[in-house]
């Protein structure tokens, strides 16, 4: 009798894990407050208002029920740009056709890179602008919205090129939060990364 | 001793001759200094990146301006150039801080690997290209 309610017992667990499989969730990442009401409310990316490389304003609504990865770079930057870059294809050429994924790259050299610069840098990138949005603008409001999506652009005039920052790309969602983020310039961490953003897109949009 | 030092030498030989690939570049030096200084733009297997940056496994730019490359690599290049068939209009940035020998190690590394086959740079010869463009 013993075993018996024993062995009920493993079986009951068995099938509670089949049938509800332990699922992993992206966290929201990121500074968190706790409102008066006790809900946590969690920091999301602020108001921003950008231009492309084909002149078009870019703001949040852009990226309205979509999800997007973000970068900061420059064209002319002898480091690790590139190689971020190279990564950045590999998610264009995965999420091409799929409308839910859009990318946003932040110059952080707006003196040089102008709207005619980064539309030239597209096209020999051969990305689509409907896909890939890099964009320049107001420079205080570049170096802002880097800090908001925590990243580190901050202009060093002792590394390489005169500006400093992280290769990171971060995954935002479509409630404007911040899910994931990786080394740009690793491959592997971008192949984890892609696991990430393909979690999220079952997360936020079930079938 | 001497016999077990032989016995070691000759298995060691042995394995050279059938796993040449597992022989490591003989340009070690030259291979970290890329890694350092080159492999960024160039990337790891010289393929360079789209129309933006030209690659260096089986370009033939190495082969048609041998005698401008350690120039190149010293003080960068920013001109129009031709690389296999595409034009690129770009700008590199040189490294001024390598020795004339890193310079060989690194364009000798270059032109062997990735089935690469230039002649090797020698010193002196690298020593009087360098001279003409000292700026
Ligand atoms: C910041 C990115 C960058 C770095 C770092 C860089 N290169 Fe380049 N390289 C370029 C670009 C861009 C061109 C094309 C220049 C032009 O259009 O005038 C080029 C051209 C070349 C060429 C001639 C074209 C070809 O593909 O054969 C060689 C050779 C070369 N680089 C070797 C090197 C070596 C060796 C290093 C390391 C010491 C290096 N490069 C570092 C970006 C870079």
């Amino acid at each position: 009798m013993k075993y018996f309610a024993f062995i009920v017992l493993i079986i009951t667990t068995w099938a509670a894990c089949l049938t509800s499989p332990e699922k992993r969730t992206l966290p929201i990442l990121g500074e968190r407050d706790i409102s008066p009401g006790g809900d946590t409310i969690y920091r999301s990316v602020p108001d921003f208002s950008f231009i492309d490389q084909d002149s078009q304003l870019v703001t949040n609504a852009t990226f309205a029920d979509k999800i997007y990865v973000v970068d900061f770079f420059f064209i002319h930057c002898p480091t690790i740009c590139p190689r971020v870059k190279k990564n950045g294809l590999r998610l264009y050429e995965k999420y091409k056709n799929d409308g839910r994924v859009m990318l946003l790259s932040h110059s952080i050299d707006v003196r040089n890179d102008t709207v005619a610069a980064l539309h030239r840098h597209a096209a020999k990138l051969g990305v689509d602008a409907k896909k890939w949005r890099l964009v320049t603008g107001d420079h205080d409001a570049i170096y802002s919205i880097a800090d908001d999506y925590f990243s580190v652009a901050v202009e060093d005039p002792d590394s390489p090129g005169g500006f400093d920052h992280s290769g990171r790309l971060i995954l935002v969602d479509k409630n404007r939060h911040v899910r994931s983020f990786c080394d740009g310039t690793n491959a592997e961490e971008v192949d984890r990364f892609m696991k990430d953003i393909d979690l999220l897109l079952e997360e936020q949009f079930p079938r | 001793m001497l016999k077990k030092l032989c016995l070691a030498g000759s298995i060691l030989f042995c394995f050279s001759v059938i796993f040449p690939n597992c022989q490591p570049n003989p340009y070690r030096e030259g291979e970290r200094l890329y890694k350092t200084h080159c492999a960024n733009c160039h990337m790891e297997d010289g393929a360079g990146l789209h129309a933006l940056i030209p690659p260096l496994a089986g370009s033939d730019y190495l082969k048609n301006h041998r005698q401008k490359l350690p120039c190149l690599v010293r003080y960068g290049i920013k001109d129009t150039i031709v690389v296999n068939g595409q034009v690129f209009a770009e700008q590199m940035p040189g490294v001024a801080t390598l020795s004339e020998i890193q310079i060989v190690n690194i364009l000798n590394f270059v032109n062997t690997s990735w089935g690469n086959q230039i002649e090797p740079f020698r010193l002196e010869e690298t020593r009087t290209l360098l001279e003409k463009c000292r700026h």
